[in-house]
């Protein structure tokens, strides 16, 4: 009698998206007051979304419950990803007046990003002999998502692949950053802004706002989407180097 | 209330955005056309509307929360990636750090001089002190 309630509770639990959505918002949380309370783990760079991420997939094969199914319930938190990004005007908005001072640099960076971030990811890929439909998997893989996974097809990759490369991207990035910040002993919050959201697109802006401040958060927004427009632009011309 | 009318807004510009790059079959998302127009939206305008900037100041705090699920479905690729897992692992990690080495390099050089005027960590300000 007892095993089928629990596995009618299961059943429903399953099929509705409380229980991951529970688990997304819990396992953020806790990650959060974790990292607050050791100091360890933050002078790591870790990240809450990064440290919830690793324990979902953990608590999921455990629990041998499919991506497919999980997503049916977190796909509410995804979704707001949409407005997040509209919402990024704000903060480009706010701040203006200091980008058209500086129009001409940050069509400069966002040029140097584009092609920096092609050659290196074609050329590190072909450097280890891999297949040409994962070097062209790899090339757009520091933009968004959505726009990597479009532009990998345009160019004869696998957006699957993509996909997975860009979001691991975004977590790496959120890593090295601040290493790299510390190395070259970059202080300014708009150069910092803007090449986390150039090279680890929504990971970095999120890790911008979060750990820089809304300046550097409003530059990386701005890096990202700028960025991502023009690598959908120019990546398609630079397919030739692919083989 | 204001909080809808934030919401609102911002739906209705990522709907636009939606509806445009399907139209037109852009290969650039919805959400970014959407960002596009709220932009344009504000410089028409002049200002942020209050209803606006209390659901822009709650999203920002907790921007990374919501990139959890899409984190989550690096497990739905792993088999692809599985395959190659040490060079791509290194290619990951030495072109996003070039990137970044290059980006910060390129960007100081380019700003220049404007660089100053606009640095808001305290503790570098401590130390110029």
């Amino acid at each position: 009698m007892k095993v089928t309630t629990i596995g009618s509770l299961w059943v429903y639990l399953s099929a509705s998206p409380l229980l991951s959505l529970f688990l997304t918002t819990v396992a953020y949380l806790g990650s959060y007051y974790l990292i607050k309370q050791f100091k360890l783990l933050s002078k790591l760079n870790l990240q809450p979304a990064v440290l919830a991420i690793a324990a979902l997939i953990t608590v999921l094969a455990l629990t041998g419950t499919s991506y497919h199914d999980y997503f049916e319930g977190a796909q509410f938190i995804h979704f707001l990803l949409g407005p997040a990004t509209v919402m990024l005007a704000v903060p480009i908005y706010d701040n203006l007046a200091r980008i058209r001072m500086m129009m001409a640099p940050m069509l400069l960076g966002i040029g140097g990003a584009v092609l920096a971030s092609a050659f290196l990811t074609i050329g590190l890929a072909t450097l280890f002999r891999l297949p040409a439909e994962m070097v062209a998997s790899f090339a757009p893989k520091s933009v968004t998502t959505p726009i990597a996974m479009g532009v990998s097809q345009s160019i004869g990759g696998i957006p699957a692949l993509t996909a997975a490369l860009s979001l691991i991207t975004g977590i790496i990035g959120c890593f090295t950053g601040p290493l790299v910040f510390k190395l070259t002993g970059a202080h300014d919050h708009i150069v910092k802004g803007f090449t986390m959201g150039a090279s680890s697109h929504g990971f970095g802006t999120a890790q911008s706002f979060a750990s820089i401040s809304v300046l550097a958060g409003a530059f990386s927004g701005l890096a990202m989407g700028c960025v991502g427009l023009a690598t959908a632009l120019i990546l398609p011309l630079l397919q030739v180097f692919i083989r | 209330m204001p909080l809808l009318v934030g919401m609102a807004i911002l739906l209705g510009c990522q709907l636009i955005g939606e509806s445009t790059a399907r139209f037109f079959h852009l290969p650039i998302p919805g959400p970014v056309i959407g960002m596009i127009i709220l932009l344009l939206g504000l410089m028409v305008l002049g200002r942020v509307p209050e209803g606006l900037r209390i659901t822009t100041n709650g999203l920002t705090k907790h921007l990374a929360f919501l990139f959890v699920p899409a984190g989550v479905g690096v497990m739905a690729n792993w088999s692809a990636i599985e395959a190659h897992l040490v060079s791509i692992a290194v290619i990951l990690l030495l072109s996003t750090a070039g990137l970044q080495l290059f980006m910060v390099l390129f960007m100081r050089r380019t700003l220049g001089s404007a660089l100053k005027n606009h640095d808001e960590d305290p503790v570098f300000k401590e130390q110029q002190r």
